[in-house]
């Protein structure tokens, strides 16, 4: 098939099926120098800067919510057109009709909504209560068909994060396909699936697929009514690189006006964007100032992306996130780098338009990078603190050379696998109900089987695994029941059409179960394995302290003793998880991931055998416990290293901080040594990093000074936020992390 | 010689070290010095009988787990302390590290030149040679030894055509002077063997170390230098 917008395109097996990967490696150009390239920020692209971030100090001024718009369900065309302003923007659309106001979505759950227009000082209208009161929502479904046991489970605690009020999100449409085929093209090759589809014999699945093929093609047209309203006609493929950025930025636009969830993030654009960017360069019709202001204001416009939260969902993901994650480098299969120009030029709008969370800019970082683009990469983690990195030699073998990260470390092919989100469950909580006996202390709820209290006078290793085990069995078992309930009813009641739209008719699923409290737990069994652990009991017989006596190896050290129980522990409960078959076959994976919730889970959690007191935040993700590490920066990820990916493939996250003296004595010097580190790191078939090079003075002058400090950008767990959208309480956990100092 | 029977007196093990030689260094303080330098950071390090000990091939275990960090240029850096007290443990560490490809640096302050010592530079990739003061009086008065040691062990390193780099803490009221600066680099120009020479900064967040171990920190009267100070006395050593 051939098509006029693709003239000096070479052609491929591309033309002729949806494959956005086989039209990459025919047409890109890689790039192995440097950053002296690049462009800053046009006077335009000032401009247009400057009114969005007057309309974020309001924001900010206004409580962290402009404005809501309350009487309108938000869909692909439910809304006007909207601007920043109108003659300056190059790439256009709104998610409502203006700028940082916030739509209602109650499709994944009615509750969450009213609540959060409530804690802004708004109220649904009845319009939209109207037109959902005889609509089941997802949250609804999963209500009826959730058993006693999971709401304990959940009313405790133990598994906490669930997406059944919500959008479960964490799907990467292939937003590309839109450029480069046009919608009719799409909508085209879904109806031939439906076709073939006709064909088969009628069952649950095969009805079920029928019919959401029919709602992806429905939803493909609203996709061009949403565009059409704005002037442009997606029909056809996009012929330039303005229009190729714009046809992709409306796919994404129509996802994040269609759904809620969680992460909405945006895939591995830049080198496809690149294609278009070069070929236009070369026709003599864009220059290098005219490629990075496109760029940047796509990203612009990604930085004013929002959704509607409650403040309950702020404790766990803090800082107002949509994950709107751009995988950014990595190598091809064949050898070449995946680095473009473009790769550069989108880590460059962090200079353009300054530092800032969104979008979550994810380096997959190989040691085959060219150096230029490692240089340029560590440059802006010292400059910015805004970027996280990805081991691309672990993930590529898997995933092949098109794929993506989905919130924070979920890699997938794009367009041709997806997740089903399921939060996460508490590790170090569950140790203390086995403990228990089958109670939870910190809620006085009974749960899981019951059995004797553990509290002898000094509590042995191979007993407390034992009874841990029974525990872990029991958990695992329930958390995939669970995420049966809320992925069947999601798919029911709230599915992605849109986003499913934009990915092959037939998808690996996977099922992504999540732990928190890892450190906790390891250096908990290593004291009592190592040192001696006396359980106390409270009037009613129940172990709600530890008395720790004694020396024990501590996680993030390098010290096998203990790295080696923590590995154990992931790679423990996956084999239980995957005794418990999935709703749609999904493959059961496990990240080790916290978000910023891993105050929360502190919050919830009382004393542990490692010393850790009663409410005491836990480690973010992967990382060790706070000021536990003794040997220096290496030693600790050097313990992370050593947690198995092909236990975790859902993610294992761990966040770094370093002072800048401790990691070289000049900007050269820190560029060079952080290359050095990651190159080290990710060498040990490491996943994740999250890198922030800045001192703890810093963030203590933000912490009392906001205002002097309105764009201090910090990497959390898997993500990056805006310092001053913390909340008091997860800002205090940050500023107590280990910082790796100079000696 | 040889051999397992060696054990080193370790203060401590420091995975990421950025500042002691070239590149990212694994970092192996050793307990014990022969100086009580006033500007010394390091108080703890002091005492010959603290420490733990460990044997060569026990601390090479260890700094193997960070090979893939260190690239073209990083290795292995043994600081104290003062390594050359404990020369023989040294020398076998840098062995057994060399014979795995790992680049050796001794960050030392010069004082102690013997048979056992110069086996030990013959192990030695880089030496950080401290040369605290320029002239004699202030070594006496400050250190505790002759300027004459550590330049007769420069002596010899640029006999060894050992690749060195010379520095010095400045200290406000003492050497941040033109001739001390001057003087420094004369030495350097001196020496076919310094290929780089490094100002650092005098500081004083030890003096909680000397604070917890009771003693009086007799440099905490004088301040630190100012970034102008600094950039001012680099431009002087490098012109």
């Amino acid at each position: 098939m051939e098509h006029i917008s693709w003239n000096g395109f070479k052609g491929g097996k591309w033309q002729d099926e949806i494959n956005v990967r086989d039209f990459i490696q025919h047409n890109y150009t890689e790039y192995t120098g440097d950053d002296s390239f690049l462009e800053g920020a046009t006077k335009r692209t000032q401009k247009l800067m400057k009114k969005v971030e007057s309309l974020f100090e309001l924001e900010r001024q206004f409580g962290g919510v402009l404005d809501i718009d309350t009487t309108t369900a938000s869909s692909l065309t439910s809304y006007t057109t909207g601007y920043i302003d109108q003659e300056s923007e190059l790439i256009v659309g709104m998610q409502t009709n203006r700028p940082l106001k916030r739509g209602v979505n109650p499709f994944g759950g009615m509750r969450m909504v009213k609540q959060a227009c409530e804690a802004y000082g708004y109220t649904l209208s009845q319009k939209v209560q109207e037109e959902f009161r005889f609509r089941t929502t997802h949250n609804d479904g999963v209500f009826r068909a959730y058993t006693d046991e999971m709401r304990l489970a959940r009313k405790c605690h133990v598994i906490t994060g669930l997406p059944d009020a919500y959008g479960r999100g964490r799907i990467i449409g292939d937003y590309r396909r839109v450029a480069l085929y046009g919608v009719d093209r799409l909508i085209e090759e879904k109806k031939k699936d439906k076709a073939m589809l006709a064909k088969a014999n009628f069952n649950t699945d095969t009805i079920r697929l029928d019919e959401e093929l029919f709602q992806q093609i429905t939803f493909l047209g609203f996709m061009k009514e949403m565009a059409a309203a704005y002037g442009i006609d997606i029909s056809e493929p996009a012929t330039t690189a303005r229009e190729a950025i714009q046809w992709t930025y409306f796919a994404y636009l129509a996802s994040i006006k269609e759904q809620n969830g969680a992460a909405m993030s945006l895939g591995r654009v830049a080198t496809f964007f690149d294609i278009y960017i070069q070929r236009d360069i070369e026709n003599g019709i864009l220059t290098e100032q005219g490629a990075q202001e496109l760029i940047d204001d796509f990203v612009i416009k990604l930085r004013i992306a929002r959704h509607l939260r409650t403040p309950e969902y702020n404790e766990l993901f803090g800082g107002d996130p949509m994950w709107i994650t751009e995988a950014v480098g990595g190598m091809g299969q064949d050898g070449r780098t995946l680095v473009t120009k473009s790769s550069f030029r989108i880590l460059n709008t962090l200079y353009t338009l300054g530092s800032s969370p969104e979008p979550n800019l994810t380096v997959l970082w190989s040691t085959q990078l060219p150096e230029g683009f490692k240089k340029f990469c560590t440059k802006v983690s010292c400059d910015t603190d805004s970027i996280q990195y990805e081991n691309d030699d672990l993930m590529r073998p898997i995933y092949g050379d098109d794929y993506a990260i989905a919130c924070c470390v979920s890699a997938m092919k794009v367009g041709k696998q997806m997740q089903f989100f399921g939060a996460r469950c508490n590790l170090a909580k569950l140790l203390l109900i086995a403990i228990n006996g089958g109670y939870d202390a910190s809620s006085g709820i009974h749960i899981g089987p019951q059995m004797p209290v553990l509290a002898p006078d000094k509590l042995d290793y191979d007993t407390v695994m034992e009874r841990y085990k029974i525990y872990i069995e029991w958990l695992a078992n329930l958390y995939v029941n669970t995420m049966n309930v809320i992925h069947y009813m999601h798919d029911k009641y709230a599915y992605e059409k849109t986003q499913m739209a934009l990915h092959d008719t037939y998808v690996d699923r996977f099922m992504a179960f999540g732990i928190a409290g890892l450190s906790v737990v390891a250096d908990s069994l290593s004291a009592i394995k190592f040192a001696n652990v006396k359980p106390v009991k409270n009037e009613i017989g129940f172990v709600t302290d530890f008395v720790t006596t004694g020396e024990f190896p501590k996680y993030g050290n390098d010290d096998d003793r203990v790295d080696l129980i923590a590995k154990d522990m992931t790679h423990t409960f996956i084999e239980e998880l995957r005794k418990t078959p999935t709703y749609r076959n999904a493959i059961h994976t496990l990240s080790v991931l916290t978000i910023t919730s891993n105050v929360m889970y502190g919050k919830n959690t009382g004393a542990t055998p490692d010393g850790r007191k009663a409410h005491e935040p836990f480690a973010p993700g992967a990382n060790p416990m706070h000021n536990r590490e003794e040997n220096g920066a290496l030693a600790s990820l050097n313990s992370v290293a050593k947690i198995s990916y092909d236990d975790c493939r859902d993610g294992i996250s761990n966040t770094f901080s370093i002072t800048p003296d401790a990691l070289g004595k000049s900007d050269e010097e820190r560029v060079v040594n952080l290359v050095g580190i990651l190159d080290g790191y990710f060498a040990k078939m490491a996943h994740h990093i999250n890198v922030n090079v800045l001192n703890r003075e810093t963030l203590m002058k933000a912490y009392e000074n906001p205002e002097a400090y309105p764009n201090l950008t910090i990497r959390v767990s898997g993500y990056a936020v805006n310092f001053n959208k913390l909340s008091r309480e997860q800002q205090r956990e940050v500023i107590s992390r280990t910082f790796h100092e100079a000696m | 010689m040889e051999g397992s029977s060696i054990v080193g007196n370790i203060h401590s093990l420091q995975s990421l070290g950025t500042v002691d030689g070239p590149g990212i260094r694994y970092v192996v303080f050793t307990q014990g010095c022969n100086l009580r330098c006033g500007c010394c950071h390091n108080p703890d390090t002091w005492d010959v009988k603290g420490g733990t000990q460990y044997t060569p091939s026990e601390i090479l275990e260890k700094i193997k787990r960070y090979k893939t960090y260190f690239g073209k240029d990083g290795g292995i850096t043994v600081s104290g302390g003062e390594p050359l007290l404990q020369s023989e443990f040294v020398t076998e560490l840098f062995r057994v590290a060399k014979e795995d490809g790992i680049n050796t640096c001794l960050d030392t302050s010069g004082s102690i030149l013997n048979d056992s010592v110069r086996k030990l530079l013959s192990y030695t990739d880089r030496v950080l040679l401290d040369i605290k003061y320029t002239t004699d009086e202030m070594y006496r008065e400050y250190v505790g030894c002759s300027l004459e040691s550590p330049l007769r062990f420069l002596d010899y390193l640029d006999e060894c055509k050992i690749p060195v780099t010379l520095r010095q803490v400045i200290i406000p009221g003492l050497n941040d002077n033109d001739e001390n600066i001057i003087k420094l680099k004369e030495i350097a120009d001196a020496h076919a063997c310094v290929d780089k020479v490094e100002l650092l900064p005098f500081k004083k967040v030890c003096k909680v170390k000397y604070d917890n171990m009771g003693l009086e920190f007799h440099f905490e009267k004088y301040p630190v230098p100012d970034n102008d100070t600094m950039i001012k006395l680099n431009i002087l050593l490098n012109t």
